[in-house]
Formats: C-alpha cells, sequence, structure tokens
C-alpha cells in the first residue's frame, strides 16, 4: 500500500495537480453499510461520501443518486464508525525525561518517535487513528506529549496534527502517586513530589512574569528557558496536561494543583476514579481511562474495577478510554470499552470514549470523533458490532486513505501476529539489538 | 437494572435458600449445556450430589431429584481449567512480601514445591473463579532455569489442602532470557542453560543408581532436589519448558529426547514456527496467552498460534500465564476468547480451557467435562461465555456454590 501510494503521490507532483497534499480527487461513497456515526442516530442502511480526506455526507442509503464521478464503495453487512482515537499510548519505542530528575518540561516526545516501529502498524489493525503517544510516567513531569493521526509516515512530521497558530498539537505528561517516587533527585513521598510541582509552576510564573514586564526590552528579559516556555503554555491553558494518577487521594491532589496554577488536566488511569467520581465531576476535569483483567500489580492499581467507566459516566464526567500500549495492545481497543459495558457503562458512552470523547480531551473534536459532515474522514469498517469478541477490523482509512487493509497479506500480519508472525525465516532475527526480557 | 442483575439476584437468592442445606446437592438447568463430551444440549440438566456430577442429559429425559435446588443459566460449560498460571503465588499487591513465585538464590530448585507458597486468599484466585475458573494449574513461574514445581487445586477452600487436586504437578523449566543471569553468574548464556540442565539430569541418573546400592558407605544420601528431578525422569512428573522462540522450543525438544522426559511446552511464541517437530515429538503445548505482549521473545507471537497447533493436531491448552506487573492475573476465559476469534474457533477454544487443558495435566478424570462420575465443577453464563458482554453468574465447584461477576452499580453507594 505504501509504496503504491507514495508513487501516485510522486507521479502527482510531477503533473503539478497537487495543493495542499491532497489531490483534488473525486468523492467516494461508501454505500450499504450500519454507520455508527456516535454523534447522531445509527443509520442501518447508510451512506458516507468521502472528498478530499474530509467527510462530505453521512445520510441513509435510500437515495443511491451520486455525483458525477463519484466512486461507489459497496459495504453492505459491515459496520462503519469514525476510527479510534487513543488518548494516552506509548507506541514508537519512545523515550522522555532521562533519569536525571524529576521535571523534564523541555522534553519533546516528538523527538524520540520511531515512525517505522510495528506498533503502529499495530494500532491501525485496531482501528486506530488518532494518538496522544505520551513520555513514561516514572516522573512527576517527563515531557511534552504529541498527538499523531496514523498517516503512512516517512517522519514523524508525517504524523503531526497542526492547530490553528501553526504550533504542533499535543499536552504535558505528569504523574503522582508511586511511579514517580524513587531515590534522589526524585522524590521520596507524595507531600515533597506535590511540593516540587508547586516549586517549579511557581518559577514558570515569575518567569512569565518577568517576560511580560521586560516587554520589548531585550536586556531585560530574562535568558531564554526551553521548559519554562512550555509550563507557561500549560499555565495559560495553552497546553492540556495529561496526568497519570491512580489512588484517590492522588487525584485529588492533582485537582487541588490544577486549581491552585489555573492548569487544565485531564486525569489519567484513575484506578480509584470510582471513588472519588463526584469530586471529579465537579473540577469538570475528564478522565482517560485504562482497565485491565486484573485489579494490582502495583499498590496504587490494587481498586481498579471494571465499573470505572459506569461510575464516571454516572457522575457526568467526560469520559474516555486508552490502550496505554504496551499495557494493552491496540488491536484489541474494543474490548476494554466492551469490558466497560460488561460492568454496567452504557453502550453509547463506551463507543463515544473510543471516539468523540477522546477528541474532546484532545481537544480536536471539531476535526475528528465523529462521522459528520467537513470533519476529517478517519473511519474504520469491521465485520460485525464493535462491542463483540469475534468482529474484525477489515480496513483503517484516515483523512480518505487507506492505511490498514485486514486483506492484504503483510496488513494481515500485523492484525494478528507480531513483527514476522507466519513469515518463513530463521528461527531468530539475526540483526535486531535484542532486548532481554528480564 | 438489567436482566443480568436480576439473574445475579436470583442466584443469590436461590443460595439464600438452600445454603443450610447440604449444598453439594444441586441441579442446574441450561438452556444450552456444553458437556465436551459430544454435541452441546439444548434445555438440559446437570444433577450434582455429593459434589460429583451424578447425571446430566436433556430435560426430557433427566429429571431432578424432588426437593433438590434448582439454579438456571442459559449458558453452562464444564469448569474453566487454567492450564498454566501463578494465582496464589503471585499476590495482588505485587510487592516483595506477596511475590512468592520465584527464588532467585539458585537457578535451580526443583524441590521448591508449590504447596508451601500458595495464599488461597489472595483476592486473584477469587478474581478468576468469578469468570469461571475452578481448576488451576499453579506453582513457580518460569524466570530460573527450574524455578521449582506446581500444583493444580481448585479455586476454593480456606487452606492449601481443602482444594488440592494434585500436590505436585510437574517440575517447571525456563529456556528463555528471563532465566539468564548478568554477569559472571551462571547460566549466562543459552548453551550454558542447556549445559547445566543436562548436567543436573545426568548427575540425577547416578544419583539415582547410588541410592540402589546396598553398601551404606556408598549409598546417596537423600537429596531433595535430586528426588524431584528423579520425579521428572522417572516420569512421574512432565518437564514443564517454558520457551518461546523457535531455537529455545528445538532446546527443549532434544533434551526430551535424551533423558526421556514427558515434556509439555509452554508459551511457545515461535511454536508456529515448527510445528511438525512439535507434532512428532507428540507433546502438548500450553500456549502463550493470546494477549500476551508480543515483544522481545515473543516478537513474532500471533494471536492464531493456538489456531494452528489445534489444526495439526497438537493438544493445546489456554494460560492466563505470569506477569511480574499488570495485569497481575489474567483470565483464561479472555485469552481463549481471543483465539476463539482468531481461527480456533468456540469449540476449540472452550476444549483449551476444559478438557484439552484437563488431558493435558492428566486430570481428566476429575474435571475438564460434564460426564457422570466427575467432580461437580460447573461454570454459568447468560450467554455466549467468549463475548465480551457476557456475564459469568455463578460457579460451581464439587457442588458447592461461589459468585460469578458482580458489579457495583453506582447508584447503590
Amino acid at each position: 500500500m505504501r509504496h503504491h501510494w507514495t508513487a501516485i503521490l510522486t507521479l502527482a507532483v510531477c503533473l503539478g495537480i497537487v495543493s495542499n497534499g491532497y489531490a483534488q480527487q473525486d468523492a467516494t461513497a461508501y454505500v450499504g453499510a450500519r454507520i455508527i456515526p456516535i454523534v447522531g442516530d445509527e443509520i442501518e442502511n447508510g451512506v458516507l461520501i468521502v472528498k478530499d480526506g474530509k467527510i462530505v455526507e453521512v445520510r441513509t442509503a435510500d437515495d443511491r443518486k451520486f455525483a458525477d464521478g463519484t466512486q461507489v464503495v459497496d459495504v453492505t453487512g459491515k459496520v462503519l464508525m469514525p476510527g479510534l482515537i487513543c488518548t494516552h499510548s506509548h507506541i514508537g519505542g519512545v523515550g522522555g525525561g532521562d533519569g536525571s530528575g524529576p521535571l523534564h518540561p523541555e522534553v519533546r516526545i516528538y523527538d524520540a518517535i520511531n515512525v517505522r516501529s510495528s506498533g503502529f502498524r499495530r494500532a491501525v489493525a485496531g482501528g486506530l487513528t488518532a494518538l496522544n503517544i505520551m513520555p513514561g510516567s516514572g516522573h512527576l513531569l517527563s515531557g511534552q506529549t504529541v498527538y499523531v493521526k496514523l498517516r503512512e509516515a516517512r517522519t514523524i512530521e508525517d504524523m503531526f496534527i497542526r492547530l490553528k497558530d501553526g504550533r504542533i498539537a499535543g499536552g504535558m505528561k505528569m504523574a503522582n502517586g508511586t511511579n514517580s517516587q524513587r531515590d534522589k533527585p526524585f522524590p521520596g513521598t507524595r507531600g515533597k513530589s506535590a511540593s516540587l510541582v508547586r516549586e517549579m509552576f511557581v518559577a514558570a510564573q515569575e518567569y512569565r512574569d518577568k517576560m511580560a514586564k521586560a516587554s520589548e526590552d531585550d536586556k531585560k528579559r530574562p535568558d531564554r528557558d526551553l521548559g519554562k516556555e512550555f509550563l507557561i503554555e500549560v499555565l495559560e491553558g495553552r497546553r492540556v496536561v495529561h496526568h497519570h494518577t491512580h489512588r484517590n487521594d492522588d487525584i485529588m491532589t492533582v485537582l487541588r494543583l490544577s486549581k491552585e496554577f489555573g492548569f487544565r488536566v485531564v486525569l489519567h488511569h484513575v484506578s480509584e476514579g470510582w471513588m472519588v467520581a463526584d469530586e471529579i465531576a465537579k473540577s469538570g476535569a475528564p478522565c482517560s481511562v485504562i482497565l485491565v483483567d486484573s485489579p494490582g500489580g502495583k499498590l496504587e492499581a490494587s481498586n481498579l474495577i471494571f465499573e470505572t467507566g459506569a461510575f464516571l459516566e454516572n457522575a457526568g464526567v467526560l469520559t474516555a478510554f486508552h490502550t496505554d500500549d504496551w499495557i494493552t495492545d491496540s488491536r484489541v481497543f474494543f474490548r476494554m470499552a466492551a469490558l466497560g459495558v460488561r460492568a454496567g457503562m452504557s453502550r453509547q458512552k463506551a463507543l463515544e470514549a473510543l471516539t468523540i470523547a477522546g477528541a474532546k480531551i484532545l481537544e480536536l473534536e471539531d476535526r475528528i470523533g465523529s462521522l459528520e459532515p467537513k470533519k476529517d474522514a478517519d473511519f474504520i469498517i469491521l465485520d460485525g458490532d464493535p462491542f463483540s469478541v469475534y468482529t474484525k477490523v477489515l480496513e483503517t482509512y484516515v483523512e480518505g486513505e487507506k492505511v490498514f487493509d485486514r486483506s492484504d497479506p503483510e496488513d494481515y500480519l500485523h492484525a494478528v501476529g507480531g513483527f514476522g508472525a507466519g513469515h518463513d525465516q530463521e528461527p531468530y532475527l539475526c540483526c535486531r539489538g535484542h532486548q532481554s526480557d528480564d | 437494572m438489567s436482566r443480568y442483575f436480576f439473574q445475579i439476584l436470583f442466584l443469590q437468592l436461590a443460595f439464600c435458600v438452600f445454603a443450610s442445606a447440604a449444598i453439594a446437592q444441586v441441579a442446574v438447568r441450561g438452556k444450552t449445556i456444553y458437556t465436551m463430551e459430544g454435541d452441546p444440549i439444548s434445555d438440559g440438566i446437570v444433577v450434582i450430589r455429593d459434589g460429583k456430577i451424578a447425571a446430566v442429559g436433556p430435560a426430557a429425559s433427566v429429571s431432578i431429584p424432588d426437593g433438590m435446588k434448582v439454579l438456571e443459566a442459559n449458558v453452562v460449560t464444564p469448569g474453566l481449567v487454567d492450564t498454566h498460571a501463578t494465582v496464589g503465588l503471585t499476590g495482588i499487591l505485587n510487592q516483595k512480601q506477596d511475590q512468592d513465585q520465584l527464588e532467585h538464590s539458585s537457578p535451580i530448585q526443583p524441590e521448591l514445591r508449590a504447596i508451601d507458597a500458595y495464599n488461597a486468599h489472595d483476592p486473584l484466585v477469587a478474581w478468576v473463579r468469578q469468570f469461571g475458573v475452578t481448576t488451576v494449574h499453579t506453582g513457580h513461574a518460569p524466570g530460573e532455569l527450574i524455578s521449582g514445581q506446581t500444583m493444580i487445586i481448585k479455586t476454593r477452600g480456606n487452606t492449601v489442602e481443602d482444594g488440592l487436586i494434585r500436590e505436585r504437578a510437574a517440575v517447571v523449566a525456563t529456556l528463555a532470557s528471563s532465566a539468564r543471569k548478568k554477569g559472571d553468574k551462571s547460566p549466562g548464556t543459552r548453551g550454558k542453560m542447556m549445559s547445566m540442565l543436562r548436567e543436573a539430569f545426568v548427575e540425577t541418573q547416578s544419583y539415582l543408581k547410588k541410592r540402589e546400592l546396598d553398601d551404606p558407605e556408598k549409598k546417596a544420601g537423600f537429596d531433595l532436589t535430586k528426588e524431584a528431578l528423579a520425579s521428572v525422569l522417572k516420569k512421574e512428573v512432565p518437564l514443564v519448558v517454558t520457551a518461546h522462540r523457535a531455537n529455545d522450543i528445538a532446546n527443549a525438544l532434544r533434551l526430551a529426547k535424551e533423558f526421556d522426559i514427558r515434556l509439555i511446552l509452554d508459551g511457545g511464541a515461535e511454536s508456529h514456527m515448527l510445528i511438525d517437530e512439535i507434532k512428532a515429538a507428540g507433546i502438548p503445548v500450553i500456549i502463550h496467552p493470546t494477549m500476551a505482549r508480543f515483544s522481545w521473545e515473543l516478537e513474532n507471537a500471533s494471536f492464531e498460534t493456538a489456531a494452528k497447533l489445534r489444526d495439526a493436531g497438537i493438544l493445546v491448552g489456554m494460560q492466563s500465564g505470569f506477569e511480574s506487573y499488570v495485569p497481575k492475573s489474567r483470565v483464561v476465559l479472555f485469552e481463549a476468547g481471543l483465539a476463539a476469534a482468531n481461527g480456533l474457533g468456540f469449540e476449540g477454544a472452550l476444549r483449551s480451557v476444559t478438557i484439552d487443558a484437563a488431558r493435558i495435566l492428566g486430570i481428566e478424570d476429575r474435571v475438564g467435562s460434564i460426564a457422570v462420575g466427575k467432580d461437580g465443577d460447573l461454570a454459568l453464563y447468560d450467554g455466549d461465555p467468549f463475548e465480551y458482554t457476557t456475564h459469568c453468574v455463578g460457579v460451581l465447584i464439587d457442588g458447592e456454590f461461589e459468585s460469578g461477576e458482580s458489579y457495583k452499580s453506582p447508584s447503590d453507594k
């Protein structure tokens, strides 16, 4: 698929018919599927019309007349819905802040992503089309996150989502609880963790004020500070904090700091979020939830329950799920929301938690997360109900381009097996750097 | 309130009513009963007396004895058998004090018994039980060359003795990087791993000969380590070898052949690359959890391996496996479900957690199918057990009722 498309694109560029990265294409109509638009009612026999990477129309297939030149694709009997959005992923071999200290606001995760990682191929096989890629949780602040589209990519730039002001979309990853408590210079307690974060934000506020006071006067301006520049974005609400937090009291600490410094925050994991669901709702902070197959494995996850989604839904909290890939595999992302339904969440909210809720959390709901006109044509085609174990993702589209096709042998390999699975090959891959799993 | 909650309520009420009676007398009526002994039975009945299955068949031909309490469910299966777990040894907290699955002081310690390390009250035992798992093959984990022994136990009971089916089920070995030591400690390489295993078995052969000697001066003294290895050489127990890479699997096959050992291959991420060899050796495979992380030595793992092995005629069991982090215990029901959807099919997947699992462990006379004379172990579901949104609504172990999944409702707080 990749080479084929590249060749066409190259040809198109030579012929001078490409503008802004898109050829002026004829429309494509996907006809006959059960369409789950997420926003709006399900359409039993629907049509999705796509043009130039955008959704043009979503409607019933009663009227089968289309504009001249429209390519019609029969997807009768299939299920069509928006591509899935994962608000918390570690795909791409990411490395954020290092062991030198607990705070790394200057570190950009996109400087550390291998776009050729097979994890991306598995993600599109699971129906994912947009991700928030984050550094890990072993720091109070481990660096900036990046929101990406799972387009075919040669470099990370090909995956970026640009904001209206030209900035690369992303947030800031923070953590509290036990992951970020380590030997010096890391904090050893929860109290110390919070005080280090407060000191960091106070220093950023002072830096911001000095910058403002200096105005245009270069001599008065403090030396440039990369980390504080990004913390100012956080303080001014232009960069959302994605905060790893499990225990009920840790969640409250995050909300307390968010209120003190005025930063906007998304609560991630929230294993004990069900205990403080009303408090979370009152704060207005959304949640990004992970369910794993059993509680525990770490102290602060010992009260993890499958009902978290139901509790947050009941309290009125904007709730998404996330893979935390490689904690869970992107190919079974649907399963997490289905387990949420198993434990009492509504089907609609569980579907939203894989799509539009994630879009809202990433503040991209004007572009992705539902099948509505003018939104990006990020969608997937399934062979059955999204919440059935037996259902397969057949095709994944990002901005109208097919990025996964289960009938393609190479794509199929990524859908069912790890890199190289099913190939005849030497018993072990000789030339790859091998990491011990101990 | 959903139908599911009513079903739970019904079961709980039913339980309360007959809790005071001898509850090992119970009948289960199922819309579909998968006995694993032939075609499923529509509208069937299972009668359990004194903890054993006394009758099973269609409702038209099996009558429920007068006064016997009756449970009802949409789907009834044999209690699930987890072919390889570490539950009870790997505690929920994952703190040093509740992790007893690996002793790192020496690479070869087959004398370590699982029964001495099992906590019947660890919450993860009840956690897996609520999804229908009634029997687990559990014990020392992969991660040392020979990490110890395993046992087979029901997921019910106050002490390890209560639910024990087999005190010593297997000796477990690891041919993988996780058993490799750093620095100047052995084993540091795969070659050394194999040589240490061979040495241990050769020494055990000598030991057995010296135990036969009459001369008390020359007769070998009783040695717990050697006795445990001797049980493998005498085929009293199998050697379960965890190996993922094809070359490690080949090593395991070579070792088993050399010493005429009953081998069970465990993990087997690349077993799909050696199907002919595994089949020729006639060994079963306890396949890695379908959702195991496909990285490092599992980089070539596939959702379809279980199906490929089964299609080749190899006996396949599903496992929850060992996780050093989260999820601290996987659930074999879920792992089998994903395999069902990836070529293994409903029946194949159900077999991998019932009768085929029991056959691999050699306990098919007790569990694994619904047949007269077998243990009264059943799992009750409100739909296809493998569907994500189905619930296990109750479990019977030796005819005793345990609750299935029960979820808190936000409105109950």
